[in-house]
């Protein structure tokens, strides 16, 4: 096919307005499709590196994605707290190593306020059970000195401009009250973490203990009229929290961790229920599956439009070249040549289309990726295609080679039945 | 030696037609040999063109050139043999627009390795045998890199006829092609073009209605006396 590749390319060069546009076509298909693609699977990665060495998150009895999305990334919210002393019975299972509770339901400036313990910061384990670090300053230190502490995640630091000393005031709930502002109470930044691609990324941590002080004179969401207890006062009162939303459970033996899921669910003093992260993370994607399917659907559907255009545009233009295959025919080209020749046409603006369109998800990952990380806390990695991808591009080839088929077999019968002398 | 072309009992009829268009029950043409052949719109020509350059077989009877019967030949042969040894200059709209000048000379030479070989033999590539016939042809280095769209039409015709000869095709056909040129460029066309074909002893066969030209040839054939279908569909 060597004689007529050379001819086909320039041919395509004289036709390259309008083949232009076909080609941009294909790219957006392709851009849409990997772009979905790899969006389902940066989130997913994302998502499930959010959380390792964990065994069980305990809560009150919700659904197992529910409690998930709100402990581990800090989405939705808890329909009930749960009492702190019925999580340290669970504490004191003979099979749990460590217990971390977890209070949510602040805010600042639209990025969560965690209240936790400093054992958080020994025991949490993100991605490959990586531990959380310290870029700057430490975590807070728990005690009444260090009660109006706070531990920023890297992107609240970057996002806000803080740094190390700052200070800050909460908002109670997600700051969408004007006025519900925890303004009397301000908290210093004693430590910022490295980023972690996780939600970590984008909270702000503060001790239980802080999180009643700033809560005492709030009841049901609202300060109580006429009742101010300053920063200094709350120090003095009574700190210690009866209700959290959550916890983290991590277990000596992995092997347990069905029986004490049991016996969590069977908790008698309060409705409780404990779900392995992995399997609620499971739950989740089957949620979101469907959604996913359906955007890749539509995204396939874009490119076998796409490459409907292509063919079109391509028999389109065939009546008048076919000036251009006698005289090809003329000079002795077969008429497998002139099906090679189209169906290379097509192969050709696909592959540049394919190309485009992977180049543009490049950029778009490029351009977006901070905005998607401070907005969303998803990290957009710059990584090679992975197998999915290199699948969708082979097959958006794979289609449109064989697309470019029909126009190329149309030119090998006209071809056939004009000989040296088209009727056009 | 047996003639170049070699047509016997030929006869031949288009896809759901009800007669033969045509019959033609001998004509041998020997190399360097020109032919003029004339005859009204529809009394066959291109056909009988088709046929001789083995792009339409015969209904019945045999086309052959160079003692090859086109009809036993494969139709990937019968393109590589097409290739190899018939030129062809179409009435206009001979040049792919968005080759050169010099590229859409070049052509046959891509189709087959004998044509660039023989184009080649005279000594240097087959791009200088191809700038000579150009020369020859009164066509000027300026304008064999011009892309071929922004010739005139005489100019195009010339650059047709240098490509239906180069590498030396032992059959060169030419369908009409000087219908789209006033007088003065048609003398110049035939003159060049009947020179390079007795230069490289190609046959010639040339159609055209204006038979004026046809002292120019070695022999004048009318295609409606040739043609035994016409003859019928006459009486």
């Amino acid at each position: 096919m060597k004689p007529v590749l050379g001819i086909a390319l320039r041919s395509a060069w004289s036709r390259r307005g309008t083949l232009a546009l076909v080609l941009l076509s294909v790219a957006l298909a392709s851009f849409l499709l990997l772009g979905v693609e790899r969006l389902r699977s940066d989130v997913r990665e994302n998502f499930s590196q959010a959380v390792s060495g964990t065994d069980l998150i305990v809560g009150a009895r919700s659904g197992p994605v529910q409690l998930l999305l709100y402990a581990v990334f800090r989405v939705g919210g808890a329909t009930n707290n749960v009492r702190l002393d019925s999580l340290e019975a669970v504490a004191r299972h003979r099979a749990v190593a460590w217990m971390v509770p977890l209070s949510l339901g602040d805010s600042h400036r639209g990025f969560p306020v965690l209240a936790t313990t400093p054992g958080y910061f020994e025991h949490f384990r993100y991605g490959d059970r990586q531990p959380l670090q310290l870029a700057e300053g430490r975590a807070f230190s728990g005690d009444l000195p260090g009660l109006y502490e706070v531990v920023l995640g890297a992107e609240v630091a970057r996002a806000l401009g803080y740094r190390l000393g700052d200070k800050l005031t909460l908002s109670h709930g997600g700051g969408e009250m004007p006025g519900a502002e925890h303004a009397d109470k301000p908290f210093t930044v004693a430590g910022i973490l490295q980023r972690t691609g996780t939600p970590v990324d984008r909270t702000l941590h503060i001790s239980l203990q802080a999180m009643e002080a700033i809560h005492l004179d709030w009841v049901a969401g609202v300060p109580l009229p006429g009742q101010r207890i300053s920063a200094e006062q709350a120090r003095a009162a009574d700190l210690q929290p009866k209700q959290v939303t959550a916890a983290l459970v991590g277990l000596k033996n992995r092997a347990a961790v069905f029986a004490v899921q049991r016996e969590v669910a069977d908790f008698e003093a309060e409705p409780l229920m404990a779900v392995l992260p992995g399997v609620a993370l499971d739950e989740l994607w089957d949620v979101v599956g469907a959604g996913e399917r359906a955007l890749l659907a539509v995204s396939s559907l874009v490119a076998v439009v796409s490459l409907a255009g292509l063919v079109a545009v391509v028999l389109a233009g065939l009546n008048e070249r076919r000036r251009e295959l006698a005289v090809l025919r003329a000079v002795g080209a077969a008429p497998r040549h002139v099906l090679w020749m189209l169906a290379a046409e097509g192969a050709l603006v696909t592959l540049l289309g394919v190309a485009v369109g992977a180049a543009g998800v490049w950029l778009a990952i490029v351009a977006a990726a901070p905005w998607l990380q401070a907005r969303f806390g998803i990290g957009l990695t710059l990584s090679a295609p992975d197998a999915a991808q290199w699948a969708l591009m082979v097959s958006v080839l794979a289609a449109g080679f064989l697309a470019s088929l029909v126009p190329g077999w149309r030119a090998y019968r006209l071809s056939l039945a004009d000989g040296l002398s088209p009727r056009a | 030696m047996p003639p170049m072309v070699d047509i016997e009992g030929l006869r031949y009829r288009w896809r759901g037609a009800a007669a033969d268009c045509l019959d033609i029950e001998r004509l041998q043409l020997g190399a360097g040999h020109s032919v003029f052949l004339h005859g009204p719109s529809g009394s066959g020509k291109s056909t009988l063109l088709g046929l001789l350059a083995g792009v339409l077989l015969p209904s019945g009877g045999r086309v052959s050139l160079l003692g090859q019967d086109w009809s036993a030949l494969s139709g990937a042969r019968r393109d590589a043999f097409r290739a190899d040894h018939v030129g062809y200059v179409f009435q206009q709209f001979n040049l792919l627009p968005y080759l050169s000048v010099r590229d859409n000379v070049l052509l046959p030479c891509r189709f087959s390795s004998r044509r660039r070989e023989r184009a080649s033999a005279a000594g240097g590539s087959a791009a200088d045998a191809a700038e000579a016939l150009l020369e020859q042809m009164g066509l000027g280095a300026p304008l064999w890199t011009r892309p071929a769209s922004q010739l005139s039409v005489g100019q195009q015709q010339r650059v047709a006829a240098a490509r239906a000869l180069i590498g030396q095709p032992e059959l060169v056909i030419a369908d009409e092609p000087t219908s789209a040129l006033d007088a003065a460029l048609r003398d110049s066309f035939m003159d060049l073009l009947l020179r390079q074909c007795r230069a490289a002893n190609s046959t010639l066969v040339f159609v055209s209605h204006d038979e004026r030209l046809a002292a120019l040839f070695d022999q004048s054939l009318a295609l409606p006396q040739l043609n035994r279908a016409a003859a019928r569909l006459a009486a």
